[in-house]
């Protein structure tokens, strides 16, 4: 078994198996297949069309998809918002006409005339606006109506003024520089679509109108109850799409300076089939502008490409009409079980080989041996507050904690009778720590560290730190912190417990027992947070040591409290000091007399264990069972336990009937009493501790009597 | 009955009949000739083949889909039978062979919508484009026009001979729409048609095979446009594959939806096409006897169009929380 072991041991930390889950989670995996058909129209006609990469070519082709990316863009635009433009094609040929018009007739500059095309063509888009987003009509007939009658508008100016117009012929070097010439021996045109697509990009994914944009198409009635306003924005998009459909026909006056009844023709048709190819949703909610000019490309390439071919008249439809359809289906199909593959593929444990947890039989006389010291906790707040993961006390002895409402309770001292609801944060506030000038800091789960000063003001200290290198998912956000503690310099110190879920699936974290958690620090001096260490397995409980050089960590999955060092000579390193524990540390806190607390939130079973080591049973069980029915930590009998910087155990109380207070995620000792929190409890725990300091708190312990 | 009373009572489908009857009026006290049987009969006439198409369309939109690829289907499977027949063909065989095309390629089409879950809209139209494309490439041989061979039979009375005084295409009309009607309001599947447009998931859950059903719409609807292709083809003794480019397709959606059939489906009846049929028919008539330009009969089509969607759009108001997602 141990050289198997030994092969499987290293498969599981060479082999990132969930880098494939985090991969498929990213919202540019969307590209992925319409990209790839992309590459195979490129190799194919890439190989049978001769000259096909020679530089000619690529700029006749790169200035061909400067227009129809820009007709690719405007249809997109709609598609998202929820629409339908099908006058893109005859727009088209407005502006091409109109700008040939206003040169050759009117004898106007480029200069002026390129604008005033694109306003005119912008105008069309307007009017479909209006009809569609104030007058509320079906996208697809209004603008059914709006490219026949454009369409036949210009077939009205052609018969006017085609013959005057082939007659003249307008020549400029700005006209010149828009139809043949370009940057660097990029087409003008190409220059045009990238500028279009950066901006457009940057607006749609960063600013507040393409939200509102993407909003709209994805859900018309949730944006209008939010208050959006669905009408404007609509008709935005749609004049955006006009203007756009100008200043392509623009750029293809520019290139081929002849109007004629087919211009544009069927470019619709085409349009659209780019964006769908592309991967954007008829019906909205779902597009980018890279998707779009993916798109766009293929079906350019694809014309082009059957074109070049020479086939008979029929073959090109043909052929673009099935990989048409392919490429649509497989998108279809990927779409619709990506998901279904993420759940199978998300989740993917490892290797992970627990010691022999330290004996909690009387018999064996360890620290650890079962007692009753907890039998007899007196109850605070029952009922009252829910899930107090972390509690804590202030110097007049008032009780905090938070709970799962995102309140943090304040019991008023001495009895703890009397409660109020000292801020609301919202979100799950875990642990907590005073600073020096008394503002209370508080981990909130998903949404980071917030303070609250002693006027009861709220304010975000940081909710996302740097982000790794090479890490796949966005893990600059903070998901779940956890714990925190502060360094005498006022640094702090947090921990968050998993970067790849929310707080509520941490079952699926102890599943996996990966090293997904880190410890962040949070600077006030500069108000930069940076990840101090990474790859910890479920960081929890986090406590400054008496010496005020290094922070104690518990990793909960991993049974073991090791400690950072931040300051002094080996400042960066990181030492183990407890391991073998019999349960799952949670938090960490200083006790009276220079040792310290942390409290055992459930208890190893050998069952689990034993899974532990066999990844692919486990990944097993979360494919094939329900979640109810997995293998989970024990959370419903813990312990607190008192150890010292060398990593000995001093004592352990435990509460075998786990009646008065069962389920124990945090302790506080203040003034001869401990006091206890516990996340899945309705109640505040608290023990008298014979023989201690009474007059021991931990904010005079860390900041001192005078401050 | 008050005017605000009587304004609610006004949907799509009756404004668009009171434009044709108002259109009607007017021509036949403005224009001479306009009223003479022979005019009439040939302004229905001219708009058959659309109203045949139109239930075709009908059909398929009810079940919330659309087919833009039936003029495609139309076009090619009856040339390839014209063409078979002047091969030597026998001409039954031939008809069997290209109406057995035209109900196979929809076959296709609907289980790609059905079966695949390929948007209809985007489908039909790469269909469109395939077909086309197919039928040029391996099919038909030589130009795009196919004529009609001289051993037709029976089968030119269908665009050529009169049953009563009344033109054949009329007729074959008539009698099409009478089975689309019947079918749609007194069978079990035309029942269900309006169950999946009207709410899919729903018409699942109740136990109708769906996809079975989209698929057949499109079958249906394929079969069709054979029969339009027929009578096109006999009328004027030609089929012209071009057709496939032309916008004849919008046409056809267009007397669909003038007639106010709910693109978003399960809303609409045979009469509502005949009602849009009879408008296009009217006004392209009398825009023909006034010698109006081709691109303005279009602007003025399209103007009456959207006319007939805004009005309906102010009588029933769509707004945010009515509107259905993905209903362009």
């Amino acid at each position: 078994m141990a050289s198997a072991s030994n092969l499987t041991k290293l498969r599981y930390r060479f082999i990132p198996d969930h880098v494939i889950g985090e991969i498929l989670s990213k919202k540019w995996i969307d590209n992925a297949i319409p990209f790839l058909v992309l590459v195979c129209v490129v190799l194919v006609f890439g190989s049978l069309i001769p000259n096909f990469y020679s530089s000619s070519n690529l700029s006749i082709t790169a200035r061909q998809f400067g227009e129809f990316g820009l007709v690719g863009i405007a249809m997109m635009v709609v598609i998202v918002v929820g629409g339908i433009d099908l006058s893109v094609g005859s727009n088209f040929a407005l502006g091409n006409f109109m700008m040939l018009a206003l040169l050759n007739l009117g004898g106007w500059p480029v200069e002026l005339a390129a604008p005033v095309v694109v306003l005119i063509c912008g105008s069309v888009g307007l009017l479909n606006g209006f009809l569609i987003g104030y007058m509320r009509l079906r996208a697809f007939l209004t603008t059914l109506v709006t490219l026949i009658i454009v369409r036949a508008v210009v077939d009205m100016l052609l018969l006017q003024y085609a013959q005057a117009m082939s007659v003249s012929f307008y020549e400029s070097p700005a006209w010149d520089l828009m139809g043949l010439g370009g940057f660097f021996g990029i087409p003008f045109s190409f220059v045009m679509l990238v500028i279009v697509a950066v901006i457009g990009h940057i607006l749609l994914t960063r600013s507040r109108p393409g939200w509102r944009l993407m909003a709209i198409g994805g859900s018309r009635r949730s944006a209008h109850n939010i208050g959006l306003p669905v009408r404007r924005t609509v008709c935005a998009a749609y004049t955006i799409s006009g203007m756009l459909c100008g200043l392509s026909g623009v750029l293809y006056a520019a290139r081929l300076s002849g109007a004629g009844t087919d211009t544009g023709m069927g470019l619709e048709i085409a349009a659209l089939t780019a964006a769908v190819l592309g991967g954007n949703s008829l019906g909205g909610g779902r597009g980018s502008i890279v998707k779009a000019l993916i798109g766009a490309l293929i079906v350019l390439l694809l014309t082009n490409g059957v074109l070049r071919l020479g086939l008979n008249s029929g073959s090109g439809p043909m052929v673009l009409g099935l990989t048409l359809i392919f490429a649509v289906f497989v998108d279809v199909k990927w779409l619709k079980n990506r998901d279904k593959l993420l759940s199978k593929v998300y989740v993917s444990p490892t290797i992970i080989e627990l010691p022999k947890p330290v004996s909690t039989d009387p018999r064996d006389n360890t620290a650890f041996a079962i007692n009753d010291r907890l039998n007899d906790v007196e109850i605070i707040g029952l009922g009252e507050v829910e899930s107090p993961e972390d509690v804590i006390l202030d110097e007049d002895d008032h009780l905090y904690c938070g709970t799962r409402h995102g309140d943090i309770v304040r019991f008023l001292a001495p009895d703890y009778q009397q409660s109020e609801v000292f801020a609301h944060i919202g979100g799950s506030p875990l642990g907590m720590s005073w600073d020096r000038e008394r503002n209370l800091l508080v981990c909130v789960g998903g949404m980071g560290l917030y303070k609250i000063a002693p006027d009861r003001t709220v304010t975000k200290v940081t909710d996302e730190t740097n982000r790794s290198t090479f890490s796949v998912v966005d893990d600059s956000r903070l998901r779940l912190a956890d714990d925190l503690d502060i360094a005498p310099d006022g640094r702090v110190f947090f921990s968050e417990a998993t970067v790849r879920y929310e707080m509520h699936d941490w079952p699926v974290d102890a599943l996996e027992s990966r090293g997904n958690g880190r410890i962040i620090c949070y600077d006030p001096k500069t108000g930069k947070t940076h990840t101090a260490v990474r790859n910890l397995i479920f960081p929890n409980g986090i406590c400054t040591s008496q010496d005020g050089q290094s922070i104690l960590f518990a990793e909960s999955w991993a049974c073991r409290i090791s400690r950072y060092y931040f300051d002094g000579p080996k400042a960066g390193r990181v030492e183990p000091v407890l391991d073998r524990l019999p349960g799952y540390p949670d938090n960490i806190n200083r006790a009276s007399d220079g040792t310290y607390w942390a409290a055992i939130m459930g208890m190893r079973s050998p069952a689990l264990d034993v899974a532990l080591r066999m990844p692919a049973f486990r990944k097993r069980m979360a494919r094939r069972i329900a979640p109810d029915q997995w293998l989970y930590p024990n959370l419903n009998v813990g312990c607190v336990i008192r150890f010292n910087d060398k990593g000995e155990v001093l004592e352990s109380l435990w509460d075998q009937h786990s009646a008065n207070h069962p389920m124990i995620t945090s302790m506080r000792e203040h003034k001869g009493y401990l006091y206890l929190g516990g996340i899945t409890n309705n109640r505040i725990g608290r023990i008298r501790l014979p023989g201690r300091d009474t007059s021991w708190s931990g904010y005079r312990n860390y900041w001192g009597q005078s401050s | 009955m008050d005017i605000g009373k009587a304004f609610r009572l006004l949907n799509q489908e009756r404004i668009v009949f009171l434009l044709t009857v108002l259109l009607f009026v007017v021509f036949s006290l403005t224009l001479n000739n306009f009223l003479a049987a022979g005019n009439l009969l040939s302004l229905v006439r001219s708009v058959a083949v659309l109203g045949i198409l139109g239930l075709g369309m009908l059909i398929v939109v009810l079940g919330r889909g659309i087919d833009l690829s039936l003029v495609a289907t139309m076009a090619i499977s009856v040339a390839w039978a014209m063409q078979l027949v002047s091969q030597g063909m026998p001409v039954y065989a031939a008809m069997t062979s290209g109406l057995l095309f035209a109900l196979g390629i929809a076959l296709i089409t609907g289980i790609l919508v059905a079966y695949a879950e390929i948007p209809p809209l985007f489908a039909t139209l790469a269909m469109a484009t395939f077909i086309y494309g197919f039928g040029r490439a391996h099919m038909i041989t030589g130009t795009d026009v196919v004529y009609m061979p001289k051993d037709m039979g029976w089968i030119v009375e269908l665009g050529q001979g009169h049953f009563l005084g009344l033109p054949m295409p009329i007729v074959v009309a008539a009698a099409m729409a009478l089975v689309v009607f019947l079918f749609l309001k007194y069978t079990k599947l035309g029942a269900f048609i309006y169950a999946i447009g009207d709410n899919l998931p729903a018409s699942r859950i109740g136990g109708i095979s769906v996809r079975p059903m989209l698929a057949l719409q499109y079958v249906i609807s394929g079969g069709i446009a054979f029969v339009a292709g027929i009578i096109t083809a006999t009328s004027v003794e030609a089929m012209n594959t071009r057709v496939v480019n032309s916008n004849m397709i919008y046409d056809v959606i267009l007397v669909v939806v003038l007639g106010g059939v709910g693109l978003s489906g399960g809303r609409g009846n045979v009469r509502n096409v005949i009602v849009g049929t009879l408008l296009i028919g009217v006004l392209m008539n009398g825009m023909t006897i006034m010698d109006v330009q081709y691109t303005i009969q279009n602007v003025i089509k399209s103007l009456i169009l959207l006319l007939a969607i805004v009005v309906d759009s102010i009588v029933n108001p769509r707004d945010e929380q009515t509107g259905q997602q993905g209903d362009i």
